[in-house]
């Protein structure tokens, strides 16, 4: 007969609430009473009572608790973890040194870019408004692709406001952002500034000093910023001051604001005056009030809330091409760009966006994410490499009852130690170098100490950052089995240097490829400028004519400045040397392709421009004010010769509208515009009115200092209410490069940063292993190895990891490369000796590091290193 | 004075293990309470006891044999230690003083 059995329900309850140390005997007792029970009661009594037993039982005294290892107190362990790790590092001040060392740069290198990022991410964010206002932009379709161009014909504003004023709280048109000559008094400043509708200052939350954001109602009115009050009026009351504008226009200062801060998009200007004023001054612009083809001025608006951007945009998209016939033909899309994608979204490639400026964020970041994994690895490496050293207390530590929590936590905490310790050294060199830091990188970020976001994200960082460098080794050495380690077998196998070999690898293939990365970066900014620019910037300065002042003074000035003997030549153009204002249609020619939808660059010169600038003509001649008939001559670039598709341009007759020009000269190309990019065609013609740029060519027989004071001088006489302000053309063409030089440098720096980093965790791991193998190399030495033998037995191993890196990074290298170079239309070829110079310099780079440790292993006297044991 | 803490059912427990001497385990203690107190003791409440005294070191265990009609489960036979005894004399001795102190006019009461 079966023995009875009490309710397994109750049983397997009582089991698991009870006690390790009471459940045996517990459970006989119950079951020695159950079994009486059952012979005495019958078994239905018997599970009753067993039942009430049971559940008399689940009181505190012998319920177990929730963990079988309930700490009383975990600080004291904690402490005591600090405390030896603590020890640990003062040990090995060497080690101490190149982990702590490694991990701070990576984490100061990850700072910088973190607070880069966070600076281009918040660009703008100064707006209150900053969800709702959007820019209104067009596509158009020209020669078969999609042109997106932010200029927007005025009758678009006027019918935004009338038929579609209910999705949008404001709408601001406005011009370009222009130097103007702003004077008060004998104080005369050329300024940025900008001529809007009256909504604009309240759209985009200006904070007001005096005035208010109002201001811009009555049409003579002007809103300054702090700096430009500053720079008229000293410390004296702007408010309602008197300041003319350009030497023609007064205006009354209805307002002070504070300077826009530099992360906004807005920075520029530095004054805000109103549209109507700008109609005033330029007559010329008022028939573009209804003209859908003249493309000339920016729009602003802000949304209602609750608005959706994506509908609006749809609803307002055919707007022009509905209302403008004659423009129908170039298909304009209007479309709203949110403002928030206005500094890192701003590119389209036929139409469609293609990313920006976030391209660039993404890049950074991951170079960051990058170096800081290669101070982690650094980290791991090391820590897992002097794992043998840390068996023996791992192995009695568990044997004293530590569980393997415990020494995962020990460890973690010691790394959370070296983190923190990393991260107040990162911290302060990220203080100390982050002016520099901006400006490399044309920012002004500061660290908001007090910000309690920050603390936060650097808390995040620690603890990120501690996991993710000592997971790996707290997870490792908390494996190793006591009874091996105490016995001493234990013995790091080739199993256990495996990671660290894919570790070295995975470091030296990001540190390759980024050497390869800014070689290439270097080398295309290098090729584009030695590009020919086609004429010679040397002594070429340029004023923009800002102002009715100058104009018709061309041959005076020109006359006396020659007399003075301080230049060589002067010329005026539409646009400055360095960019084309102008771009227009219209033209055609004998044997034009007739689907053709021409598209050409226009600048109107002076006849003095060709000599002026030193152009190159490569048939033909220059403009001449002794032929009467240039007036409706015209000389194109060689890219403009091409483009017609005419094997004998010279001479030949050009329609642009309703005049008829004939051509008297190719010049060969200019670059004018981006240096990466093909030359556009480009037609130029004289003409002494459409002009706005003078440009002078010093004479170089003089001293430039000289000459300048001279031209001053005499620009002050003939020119007396504008501020005599130029600018050098190579400086403003150096500009060009500015982006791709500033980028190259950040990109170079940071390079330098993960290499040194990755030789830096090579060292310790070279000195690692030159210890670990001191009583080998004894005894090789012992046998008759040279130095040399033993330099190459180290060094062999950790090439051979370098040489696989490599191996690793040229392909990948290659193609995100090749991709890079391709989107400039003008780039450099990649050479072979690209790559194999950045591995031999890597490979070189290794040799250098392991060997101070190899040599310094190898010349040791083996009686030293064998007498130990 | 808390130097020996003993309670009311503690203090009985102590005593019947004393009582039982080498045959004190779980069952046998529950049930010789309850057939000379004549009173019922649930399971809990004696373990709980009977851990309590041996946290405090009144008692000391020894395991016994495994039998058939306990499931295989050994016996875990009490025993008291000489901190044990002291705390039973002491406990005694304060209840005899406290007789002692008592008037003899105080108890010359009659149940009505």
């Amino acid at each position: 007969m079966t023995p009875p059995r009490p309710p397994q329900l109750f049983l397997r309850f009582f089991r698991w609430y009870c006690k390790p140390r009471l459940r045996n005997h517990l459970e006989g007792d119950l079951m020695e009473l159950y079994n009486e029970r059952c012979a005495a009661l019958g078994k239905r009594k018997a599970n009753r009572k067993f039942i009430v037993d049971v559940l008399q039982m689940f009181r505190p005294g012998i319920i177990r608790p929730l963990y079988d290892h309930k700490p009383i107190n975990p600080y004291g362990m904690y402490k005591s973890y600090f405390k030896i790790g603590w020890r640990n590092l003062a040990k090995n001040k060497g080690y101490s040194f190149i982990n702590i060392g490694g991990l701070a740069m990576g984490l100061m290198v990850a700072m910088l870019i973190g607070l880069w990022i966070y600076d281009e991410l918040s660009f703008d964010t100064y707006h209150e408004n900053y969800n709702d206002i959007v820019q209104v932009m067009q596509h158009q379709t020209v020669d078969g692709t999609v042109i997106t161009e932010p200029a927007i014909p005025w009758p678009l504003e006027t019918e935004m406001r009338n038929t579609y004023g209910a999705d949008f709280k404001y709408i601001v048109l406005a011009t370009w952002i222009n130097y103007h000559a702003l004077s008060h008094g004998e104080e005369k400043i050329t300024k940025l500034g900008i001529y809007t509708q009256p909504d604009f200052p309240e759209m985009i939350s200006l904070h007001m000093i005096a005035g208010t954001r109002d201001g811009l109602r009555d049409a003579n009115s002007v809103l300054v910023s702090a700096s430009t009050a500053r720079a008229l009026f000293g410390t004296d009351d702007a408010l309602n001051q008197s300041i003319r504008i350009d030497g023609r226009h007064d205006a009354k200062i209805t307002g002070v604001y504070e300077d826009l801060p530099h992360n906004t998009t807005f920075r520029d200007f530095q004054f805000i005056s109103t549209w109507d004023l700008y109609v005033t001054t330029e007559p010329w612009i008022k028939p573009s009030a209804t003209n859908w083809g003249n493309n000339s001025f920016q729009l602003f608006a802000q949304l209602n809330p609750h608005t959706d951007i994506n509908t609006v945009s749809k609803k307002i998209e055919n707007v022009k091409a509905k209302n403008s016939k004659e423009e129908a033909v170039l298909h304009p899309r209007i479309f709203l760009h949110p403002m928030r994608d206005w500094r890192l979204h701003s590119e389209w490639k036929n139409g469609v966006h293609s990313g920006g400026r976030i391209q660039m964020v993404l890049l950074f970041g991951v170079i960051g994410v990058f170096v800081l994994l290669l101070a982690c690895i650094n980290f791991m490496n090391l820590s897992t490499a002097r794992s043998e050293k840390r068996a023996k207390e791992v192995g009695i530590r568990m044997t004293m009852g530590s569980v393997r929590r415990q020494l995962v936590h020990q460890f973690l905490s010691e790394s959370f130690l070296v983190v923190a310790l990393a991260f107040i050294i990162a911290l302060a060199c990220t203080g100390a170098a982050l002016p520099w830091f901006n400006a490399l990188a044309d920012k002004h970020i500061v660290i908001t100490w007090l910000n309690p976001v920050f603390w936060l994200i650097s808390v995040g960082f620690i603890l990120v950052t501690s996991l993710l460098a000592g997971s790996y080794p707290s997870l490792y050495l908390s494996s190793f089995q006591p009874v091996k380690v105490l016995k001493g077998i234990f013995k790091s196998g080739p199993r256990a240097s495996l990671p660290r070999k894919v570790l070295v690898v995975v470091q030296f293939t990001v540190s390759v490829a980024l050497i390869i990365g800014t070689t290439l970066v270097y080398q295309q900014i290098q090729f584009t400028k030695s590009r020919p620019a086609g004429y010679t910037r040397e002594g070429l300065l340029t004023i923009q004519m800002s102002g009715p002042e100058f104009f018709g003074k061309f041959d005076a000035l020109r006359t006396a400045l020659k007399q003075a003997g301080t230049i060589e030549e002067m010329a005026e153009s539409s646009s400055p040397i360095t960019d084309v204002w102008l771009n227009s249609n219209g033209f055609t020619w004998s044997g034009k392709d007739p689907g053709l939808a021409e598209d050409f660059g226009a600048i109107f010169i002076t006849a003095e421009y060709g000599p002026t600038i030193g152009w190159k003509m490569k048939e033909g001649r220059n403009f001449s004010r002794d032929f009467p008939a240039d007036s409706s001559a015209v000389i194109i670039n060689e890219a403009a010769a091409k483009y017609m598709g005419v094997k004998d341009p010279i001479g030949m007759e050009v329609t642009w509208g309703s005049d008829r020009l004939h051509i008297i000269g190719i010049v060969k190309d200019m670059i004018t515009e981006s240096p990466y990019k093909p030359v556009r065609q480009t037609v130029y013609l004289m003409n002494y009115r459409w002009v706005n740029w003078m440009l002078l060519k010093l004479n170089p027989a003089r001293s430039a200092h000289e000459t300048l004071a001279e031209t001053e001088a005499i620009f002050k006489k003939i020119i007396p209410a504008t501020p005599f302000e130029y600018k050098f053309i190579d400086d403003t063409y150096a500009a060009k490069f500015d982006a791709e030089e500033r980028i190259g440098k950040l990109a170079s720096f940071f390079t330098v940063f993960a290499i040194f980093i990755s030789c830096l965790g090579l060292f310790g791991l070279a000195s690692f292993v030159a210890e670990q193998r001191t009583n080998e190399i004894g005894i090789r030495k012992v046998l008759g190895a040279s130095v040399a033998n033993l330099w190459q037995m180290l060094s062999l191993d950790f090439v051979a990891l370098v040489v696989v890196a490599c191996v690793l990074a040229i392909p990948v290298a290659y193609y995100f490369l090749q991709e890079w170079l391709l989107s400039f239309p003008y780039h450099t070829e990649m050479a072979w000796w690209v790559f194999a110079g950045s591995a031999g310099g890597a490979i070189a780079l290794t040799l250098l590091t392991v060997s101070y440790q190899a040599i310094r292993a190898a010349m040791a006297n083996p009686v030293k290193s064998l007498r130990s044991e | 004075m808390k130097k020996y803490q003993l309670g009311e059912f503690e203090e009985i427990v102590m005593l019947t293990v004393g009582v039982l001497y080498n045959e004190a385990y779980g069952v046998s203690i529950k049930k010789d309470i309850e057939t000379r107190l004549s009173r019922n003791v649930s399971m809990g409440a004696l373990h709980t006891a009977l851990t309590r005294l041996e946290d405090k070191g009144y008692l000391k265990t020894f395991d016994g044999e495994a039998t058939e009609e306990r499931a295989g489960r050994p016996r875990k036979y009490y025993q008291i230690t000489a901190l044990g005894k002291r705390a039973m004399e002491y406990s005694r001795s304060t209840r005899e003083e406290l007789w002692r102190a008592i008037p003899k006019m105080a108890l010359q009461v009659k149940i009505v």
